[in-house]
């Protein structure tokens, strides 16, 4: 059992910032990483895996200090996200080389154990440069279970795998979380983070924007007031009759057509608006969110 | 500084320097030297200015440091480049350690085809004398160490590694070192040159520097740029595509 600890860490280049007095303590089970493209994840992975040393605060897994500090690997898997491996090995020799890297006493019986974890028995003997995304992916888990670690940090595992290869690697972390290893994956999916993780971290802009089970994340991320341009039959009529309900927050006419809503109960307003443009005889034309995309979900939980 | 060697990154080093386009210059570069000499050997005769001048002018100054500059970088800057270095330092093993095993891949490099071929080369030009191609050949490994020894830094330190190598070569060590007489007190090439003429004593390749601060400037250049090089390592930063 292995807990990492991130106390009030920052991290800048310059004078840019790209984690901002971050805490948060990652314990047994999976941890999701979750945050828009740039918030810092990987700043974040770095820091935690020894790669890069905090500007301010401290990062320790079991009290030790993880810069500069490489006995740390005997218990730290890492799978980086850059695609670069050694493209002229075969994947059964990139596994090898790192099982004797540990010093493992037998590093081909450990190796064909993780090979077989990651189901890349079969192409274990081609040589990496051949490996699709998902593959490389995949070799690259093996080579992070290869000494069996209790900590394992992922940087966006699911990029480029086929809904098959991301069912099975969401199985594996389940699996290891379920054995009490402390895994840590980063991703800017929500969907993709809740299949697999219980607890989920926030990051947005470099800041820890919100921490908690799924279900809470989830929660904050569809309760907020939801934006939607209607283009109706009478816009005017159905303003007026939307704010009837307790689910609509504001309407507004625009000038362009058209009539904005803000709703403050999405699962209600979504029940409630076909059902009054039906009781009213008034017929809807287009139904669009404004502010659906992750990044204005992030941007909410930032300014909440 | 635990200056103990693995064997897998030996092995991954040497499949890296081999593995990439690049190698083939190891295998070029002594041909040039090797076939030039018999040229000169042929149109000059066994003659010791003439085998002088080409092991030293194009061997010494030439083809060793470029020997050493695309073995260590081969062997370290695309790792770095491509961050598959990451692989390697995600274990517990000492910096040092995988330092001194990356260099001892290009230190074979620089024996193989550099301080042999020098051999080669002094005994097709001076078969009379063999000293020379063994003063040659000594003072090629020695110069060549040290010269991979500042190449690993550089490629630790920048990743302009092999062009800002190339240039440090050209305008140090050719041009100014040529023109300048005091770069021969920092010039690895000038203290390769007087450790050669301490073997073959009829040479006379650089004027005014003692064999024993050659000796000592080539072995602080190796072990300071080595214990920098893995300090360096130690503290490598590596983040992601952010």
């Amino acid at each position: 059992m292995s807990t990492l600890e991130l106390d009030h860490v920052s991290r800048w280049y310059r004078n840019v910032v790209a984690v901002n007095d971050v805490s948060m303590t990652i314990g047994p089970g999976v941890t999701g990483l979750l945050g828009p493209n740039g918030a810092g994840k990987s700043t974040l992975i770095a820091l935690m895996s020894g790669f890069l040393a905090p500007s301010a605060g401290t990062v320790t897994l079991d009290g030790q200090p993880l810069w500069r500090n490489e006995h740390v690997y005997r218990t730290i898997g890492l799978v980086p996200e850059r695609e670069a491996l050694f493209d002229y090995l075969t994947g059964r020799q990139f596994v090898v080389a790192n099982a004797e890297l540990h010093g493992l006493s037998d590093p081909g019986a450990a190796s064909q154990a993780s090979i077989a974890l990651v189901e890349m028995s079969d192409a274990q003997d081609r040589v990496i440069s051949t490996y699709s995304k998902g593959m490389r992916q995949r070799i690259k888990m093996a080579s992070a279970l290869v000494h069996d670690p209790t900590v394992l940090l992922l940087d966006e595992p699911f990029n480029g795998m086929d809904p098959r290869q991301r069912m099975h690697l969401m199985d594996l972390l389940r699996r290891m979380g379920g054995e009490g290893r402390t895994v840590l994956f980063s991703s800017h999916i929500l969907e993709e983070v809740e299949q697999v993780a219980r607890q989920i971290e926030v990051v947005v802009a470099g800041r820890h924007a919100a921490s908690g089970d799924f279900g809470a994340i989830r929660r904050l991320m569809t309760d907020r007031p939801n934006r939607f341009v209607l283009r109706t039959a009478d816009d005017r009529a159905m303003a007026s009759i939307l704010l009837t309900d307790a689910s609509v927050r504001g309407t507004r006419l625009r000038t362009e057509g058209g009539l904005e809503v803000e709703a403050s109960d999405f699962g209600r307003f979504s029940e409630v608006l076909p059902r009054l443009a039906r009781e009213h005889g008034i017929r809807l034309l287009e139904v669009t969110p404004t502010d659906e995309s992750l990044e204005s979900v992030f941007a909410y939980l930032v300014s909440a | 500084m635990n200056t103990t060697v693995s064997p897998t990154i030996v092995r991954l080093g040497a499949r890296s320097v081999f593995g990439r386009r690049r190698g083939v210059l190891l295998f070029l570069l002594p041909l040039v030297l090797i076939g030039l000499s018999v040229l000169v050997r042929a149109l000059v005769g066994e003659d010791l200015t003439a085998a002088s001048d080409t092991l030293y002018g194009l061997g010494m100054v030439v083809i060793v440091p470029l020997v050493a500059l695309v073995a260590t970088t081969g062997v370290l800057a695309p790792e770095i480049d491509d961050g598959s270095i990451s692989y390697l330092l995600a274990k517990p093993i000492s910096r040092h350690v995988i330092v001194v095993s990356k260099l001892a891949v290009a230190a074979a490099c620089v024996l193989v085809f550099g301080a042999l071929p020098m051999l080669i080369a002094g005994l097709v030009l001076m078969l009379e004398q063999p000293e020379v191609g063994l003063g040659f050949a000594l003072g090629s490994l020695a110069g060549g160490l040290a010269y991979c020894a500042l190449f690993s830094l550089l490629s630790v330190l920048t990743r302009h590694a092999v062009v800002i190598g190339l240039v440090y070569l050209l305008i140090w060590e050719g041009l100014l070192g040529g023109l300048l007489d005091g770069i021969r007190w920092l010039s690895i090439t000038r203290w390769a040159g007087t450790i050669t003429e301490e073997v073959a004593s009829d040479l006379s390749l650089v004027t005014d520097l003692g064999p024993t601060y050659a000796i000592v400037a080539t072995l602080v250049v190796i072990v300071v740029c080595t214990w920098l090089t893995g300090r360096r390592l130690r503290g490598f930063n590596l983040t992601g595509d952010e």
